[in-house]
């Protein structure tokens, strides 16, 4: 009875009903990854904010901290660009989609690939 | 190959990350191939659609304001430098907006057909057509009856010549990992075909 309520918070609230991340959206597979130690901050920060800069210390992808934080992703891109506007996070694209794939790199798959 | 980035006094490297989609029909084994080459338990992630995105007309339905989609997603390790990440395409046509979002970059797609319901992997055949995604198309042959040879499967899905077909049991890590070589070695040979032509 209590699922069929739905979740307790709504998804958006979260993110005030914003839905799109601020200073542009990125890539699912770009890597995050926290760049000082959030208390030196004089932003307000949710719980969800501490909770994605402390799992950035070391570089993870969008998807996988969405994962691991059981955040959707359209929510987790939201607080993403606030972290990223306070400047406690850093964004790594992955290679422009335009761009072909370096032979190089794709040799280094398939080598990987063969030894696993 | 710049493929090494760092970041920080703590000099982490921060590593790049390709996608591959494991695309095709409702049951095929999408995240049983997802489940069999990742090096992680596979994850799950949300997206969770909202009148912002305008996908559904929700006029008579006011009170369903948003749908969850899930993904399944895995990773490999190639290198400290190299991640390659495995995405089951949600199944649903409505959701191709996600598609479109997936394939934004990606190195290619494996579609995955039955060949007792080859139709149902007609409309990603189509969409990686449409938008010149390399793929490779991989029967599933978990079930060991109706088999078909790779060629007539690529002649009755109408497949542009080259494009690889193979067999494989999506449960088998060896067979699966041997698809994605394939559709890797697929897009080197299109890229080289590309630059020389």
């Amino acid at each position: 009875m209590d699922q069929d309520a739905g979740p307790v918070v709504r998804p958006y609230a979260m993110t005030q009903g914003r839905v799109a991340p601020s200073g542009g959206d990125f890539d699912l597979v770009a890597f995050v990854v926290a760049t000082v130690p959030d208390l030196a901050s004089g932003i307000q920060l949710q719980p969800e904010h501490h909770a994605i800069v402390a799992a950035a210390w070391e570089p993870i992808s969008v998807v996988e901290l969405a994962s691991h934080l059981d955040l959707s992703i359209g929510v987790i891109r939201v607080l993403l660009g606030d972290l990223r506007s306070a400047g406690l996070i850093s964004l790594y694209e992955p290679p422009a989609a335009t761009q072909p794939h370096d032979v190089d790199v794709l040799k280094a798959v398939v080598n990987g690939l063969r030894a696993l | 190959m710049d493929s090494v980035r760092s970041d920080r006094a703590s000099g982490s490297r921060i590593p790049v990350a390709l996608k591959i989609l494991i695309a095709g029909g409702f049951g095929v084994g999408k995240t049983t191939m997802v489940g069999s080459v990742s090096e992680i338990r596979p994850l799950q992630t949300e997206e969770i659609l909202t009148g912002a995105e305008g996908a559904d007309d929700v006029s008579g339905v006011e009170g369903k304001t948003t749908t969850t989609v899930t993904m399944d997603f895995g990773r490999i390790t190639i290198t400290e430098d190299l991640q390659l990440y495995l995405f089951g395409t949600p199944g649903q046509d409505r959701f191709w907006f996600l598609w479109d979002e997936l394939s934004q970059g990606a190195l290619g797609a494996v579609v995955l057909a039955d060949t007792r319901r080859l139709a149902d992997c007609f409309p990603s055949i189509d969409y990686f057509e449409q938008r010149g995604t390399p793929f490779v198309v991989a029967v599933n042959t978990f079930d060991a009856e109706n088999r078909f040879g790779p060629d007539a499967v690529a002649r009755a899905l109408d497949l542009d010549p080259g494009v690889p077909v193979v067999s494989f049991d999506a449960r088998d890590q060896v067979a699966a990992r041997n698809v994605l070589i394939e559709l890797v070695e697929y897009v080197a040979r299109r890229q080289y075909a590309g630059a020389s032509a």
